[in-house]
């Protein structure tokens, strides 16, 4: 039995479209999270400075991508912007993958009612799409990045689990492991040391495609003004800001944050798909 | 027959997962910091009529079980309560936008259905430069949120070409389609993406498989061939995506409303959540996650019309 | 190889393939490399060989069903008419009438979503206009040929037995009246009980319909047992060729010779069985002589500067074998 990557439908297939295209994707993805990393020292003007004289003014010297309609300047917002838009998406994959690793192995290995107990709750968490969940908790809780960052991460979780579960099970029935269960190690030793590094590429190649879609569904709830603190710059929020620029005419200021979020979930996508493709290649 | 018990099963396993689901939306607020009452009051005035109304609904006297049980029993009956900003019956708020967010969902649903199908079988069976096309689009399809389609299309088609209203639901019938032909647009892009995608993959298994070879050497023609062996056969793979589909639809509704400004329980969705108004934030999602269960069921009982072998209990060497 | 006066028939068989070379991209030699192969009409001729010999690929030519990307020269000529240059509507009168064949796996060859009875009557319905009773009424009667009754149209293929459906897949041949019957190693996929019947069943119906028939096997004993000449194939290449009782009793290739005493046979208890040294040529490395020299115990110098020409052997002017050393195999039955 051969473990298959649960993506969701609709990506498997983009290796088609060639390698150059997969190498200006991974130079995208370098580019976007060195911009992240550097953004303090890169800004030139503070992204919070409003300046209403020059509102919606186009690109200038002194603004080289134009600013917004509080005369805040785009390419410092996109720039910084830019942290906390990898930032949300890389904690939902970070705590997704581990709890979802944790869950699937316990299953996996365990079997049984724990076993049963996770594909129930599975199914359960299906049902709720990951944005829906997190609206609910936010409600709840009210602003932060915390409540939706906690949402999706459950939300894509057993995206997670359900791969390492199917993983666990492949590798368990390997002679490997009763090999080292005979000499008397423990099974936590087995799963840390053995089962885990050689499942490892896989599972991150399913978190890196699971990064895209985070980032997606967190910049469509900082567009609906929630999660993200009102001041903070953010991708999806300067979408949200651009807007009423739009209806009157200058588009510049909500097209590029479109245009970054665009670029970017698609260098990630293609990454992720061609790691997934190779991981199922070799293992092949 | 096999295929009543499977559909009771599968009925009533899908009323086991709603029923857990109900228990997740109304035991969300007790999450919340603080008393139920003062949560579910949030920064209002307790006026003793709010109180009384909140206390009424979700029995907040009682034990828990009695409340979700009371409050479940209700939402059987359709009253899901009072809205707390609005000051009305929920029920009345969602008759009042429930149609404009289905036609909405209807014709982006039929957008994504005929473009998706058509792109995915076209790409299939020409291959080449027109797969590679397709494949590049839909890559950027499927990167694309849908309020970043809804603005970049409002700025296009409503603000720089005003060939579509760039906001609002629109009066009569005709007015409403086209103030909602930009919103469902934008609604569909990404589904247009995935569909096309699964189409296209699912096509070309079929189309690698033995028998479409045995067909064309028995002289079957080539639009026979597609028709009958090619897309017949893909039609169980893609119905399985109905379900993601149709909530993906349901929940990027909440950004394509907003961003044009259709009033329909998208928006109100967004504007309850924003103003804490948790009894229409809790029936709006029992409803998105209720329609997703019945799309996926109405899939599953459709499923072995598309594949007899699911129903026959045999399962060919080879699909 | 234009070289040699092929086929002794006088008149056009019904299929006549003369020089065919199939090169497929990204290999070193081709795959198919100046077949000749003909079957007169009514005859039964069998194509033996090793899987990867390239004998379904030669088989295929014959309804132009060839992978993609196949290069192809020579001709395939079905009743005179070359397939490997016809337009699409001749290519479907011919795929739909003179010509249809029998596939290894029914499992396979038939859409398991759609019911037996379309799988019959697709073919002819798609261009004769035949109404679809007619076409009904045909499928029965062939069904009954075939040993089955009309109850499996209505079924899907996953409700019958392999067996069964092989025979549906026979019956489904013989819709269009064909003059050539391919089948392209219809027993492999079978359980042994049922091969035997399926074999009987074609051998009987090409008589009944008299259809030419192609039959593509690696069982050599079956070959003997059901075809009037037999041709072997070795990477690509015809080996040899003869009637089938002259080819078995006086092989005249060593690969023909190794084939046969590599045979396990009951009658010859005791005896030993000699499996042949090496493997075949692979694609990525071309061919200077002879394809089956690195494996065979008489190979010389010669066989492997040049590819031997096919030759009739001494006496025997419809025996033909492509070897540098045919005449040390003289007088051995088996080597």
């Amino acid at each position: 039995m051969t473990a298959v990557l649960t993506r969701r439908p609709g990506l498997s297939g983009i290796r088609a479209a060639g390698s150059p295209l997969h190498l200006i994707c991974l130079a995208l993805v370098v580019l976007v999270v060195t911009a992240a990393v550097l953004a303090p020292w890169l800004v030139p003007h503070d992204p919070n400075v409003v300046d209403l004289g020059s509102a919606l003014a186009g690109t200038s010297a002194d603004h080289p991508l134009g600013v917004d309609a509080a005369g805040r300047d785009t390419l410092s917002r996109l720039l910084l912007g830019a942290r906390t838009s990898l930032l949300g998406p890389l904690e939902v994959v970070a705590f997704s993958t581990l709890a979802g690793v944790a869950v699937g192995t316990a299953a996996a290995w365990r079997g049984g009612r724990l076993d049963s107990l996770l594909s129930r709750s599975t199914e359960l968490v299906f049902a709720f799409p990951g944005m829906l969940l997190a609206i609910l908790i936010i409600s709840v809780y009210g602003e932060g990045l915390l409540a939706p960052v906690i949402a999706l991460a459950i939300a894509y979780l057993p995206y997670v689990s359900r791969l390492t579960r199917s993983l666990v099970l492949a590798e368990r029935a390997r002679p490997y492991v009763s090999a080292y269960r005979v000499q008397g190690h423990s099974a936590l030793q087995i799963c840390l040391r053995h089962v885990l590094p050689n499942i490892a590429p896989v599972v991150l190649a399913q978190a890196t495609i699971n990064f895209g879609y985070a980032l997606m569904d967190l910049a469509g709830l900082s567009f609906l003004g929630l999660g993200i603190p009102a001041l903070t710059p953010d991708w999806g929020r300067m979408v949200f800001d651009g807007q009423t620029a739009v209806q009157h005419g200058y588009p510049l200021s909500a097209i590029l944050p479109c245009v970054v979020i665009v670029l970017t979930v698609v260098a990630f996508n293609v990454v992720g798909e061609r790691w997934a493709d190779r991981v199922a290649r070799r293992d092949r | 027959m096999s295929f009543v018990v499977f559909a009771v099963r599968r009925t009533a396993e899908m009323a086991a997962t709603l029923f857990a689901a109900s228990f997740v939306v109304f035991g969300a607020m007790y999450l919340a910091p603080g008393s139920p009452a003062s949560f579910l009051l949030s920064g209002r005035s307790a006026s003793p009529e709010a109180l009384a109304a909140i206390n009424s609904q979700y029995h907040l006297d009682d034990p828990f079980a009695v409340r979700y049980f009371a409050w479940l029993g209700n939402v059987l009956q359709g009253d899901f309560g009072r809205s707390i900003t609005y000051r009305t019956d929920v029920s009345r708020l969602l008759a009042d936008r429930l149609p404009t967010t289905l036609l909405l969902i209807a014709m982006s649903l039929t957008v994504v259905v005929l473009v998706g199908l058509f792109l995915g079988g076209l790409a299939a069976v020409r291959g080449g430069a027109t797969d590679s096309a397709v494949l590049v689009a839909t890559t950027f399809a499927v990167a694309t949120p849908s309020f970043v389609a809804a603005v970049l299309l409002q700025g296009l088609f409503a603000v720089r070409l005003g060939w579509f209203p760039s906001g609002g639901s629109g009066d009569g019938p005709v007015d409403m389609l086209r103030h909602l032909t930009l919103p469902a647009v934008a609604l569909a892009l990404y589904l247009i993406g995935m569909l096309t995608r699964v189409t296209r993959s699912a096509m070309l298994e079929a189309l690698d498989s033995e028998h479409v070879t045995v067909a064309r050497s028995r002289g079957v023609p080539e639009r026979q061939v597609i028709r009958r062996h090619a897309f017949r056969n893909s039609l169980g793979t893609i119905l399985t995506t109905g379900g993601l589909v149709v909530s993906t639809l349901l929940v990027c509704t909440i950004l394509v409303e907003t961003a044009f400004s259709v009033g329909g329980i998208g928006q109100l969705l967004e504007l309850s959540t924003t103003t804490k108004d948790f009894p229409t934030v809790q029936a709006i999602a029992l409803i998105v996650v209720a329609l997703f269960m019945a799309v996926n069921l109405v899939v599953d009982l459709l499923l072995p019309l598309a594949d007899p072998r699911l129903t026959l209990g045999t399962r060919g060497a080879a699909a | 190889m234009n070289t040699t006066m092929n086929a002794p028939a006088t008149q056009a068989g019904t299929l006549d393939i003369r020089g065919l070379r199939l090169t497929l991209p990204g290999t070193a030699r081709p795959v198919l490399d100046g077949v000749d192969l003909t079957v007169a009409p009514g005859e039964t001729v069998s194509l033996v060989g090793e899987s990867g010999s390239g004998k379904t690929l030669t088989s295929r030519s014959a309804l132009c069903l060839l992978p993609p990307g196949a290069v192809t020269e020579g001709t395939v000529r079905v009743n005179g008419d070359d397939v490997l240059t016809a337009d699409a509507d001749r290519l479907r009168a011919l795929r739909t009438g003179t010509v249809a064949m029998v596939f290894q796996d029914p499992r396979a060859a038939l859409n398991p979503l759609r019911r037996i009875g379309d799988f019959l009557t697709e073919g002819v319905r798609a261009t004769r206009t035949a109404a679809r009773a007619r076409a009904t009424a045909r499928a029965t009667e062939l069904l009954g040929a075939v040993g089955l009754d009309d109850t499996v149209l209505r079924k899907y293929p996953g409700q019958v037995s392999g067996g069964m459906l092989q025979r549906v897949m026979i019956a489904a041949a013989l819709m269009g009246e064909p003059a050539l019957l391919l089948a392209d190693e219809p027993t492999t996929a079978l359980d042994v009980t049922t091969q035997a019947e399926v074999v009987a069943l074609l051998a009987r119906l090409r008589e009944r319909f008299a259809t030419a028939l192609l039959f593509v096997t690696h069982d050599l004993d079956l070959a003997a047992a059901i075809s009037d000449r037999v041709y072997v194939m070795y990477a690509g290449r015809i080996a040899e060729h003869g009637p089938a009782k002259q080819l078995f009793e006086h092989p005249r290739h060593p690969y023909t010779a190794a084939l046969l005493a590599s045979t396990p046979r009951l009658e010859r208890t005791g005896g030993r069985l000699s499996a042949i040294e090496g493997r075949p040529p692979g694609l990525s490395t071309a061919l200077t002589g002879c394809a089956f020299a690195a494996r065979c115990p008489l190979a010389t110098e010669v066989c492997d500067e040049r590819p031997p020409e096919l030759r009739p052997v001494p006496g025997h002017p419809e025996h033909r074998a492509a070897c540098h050393h045919s005449e040390l195999l003289e007088g051995s039955a088996d080597a």
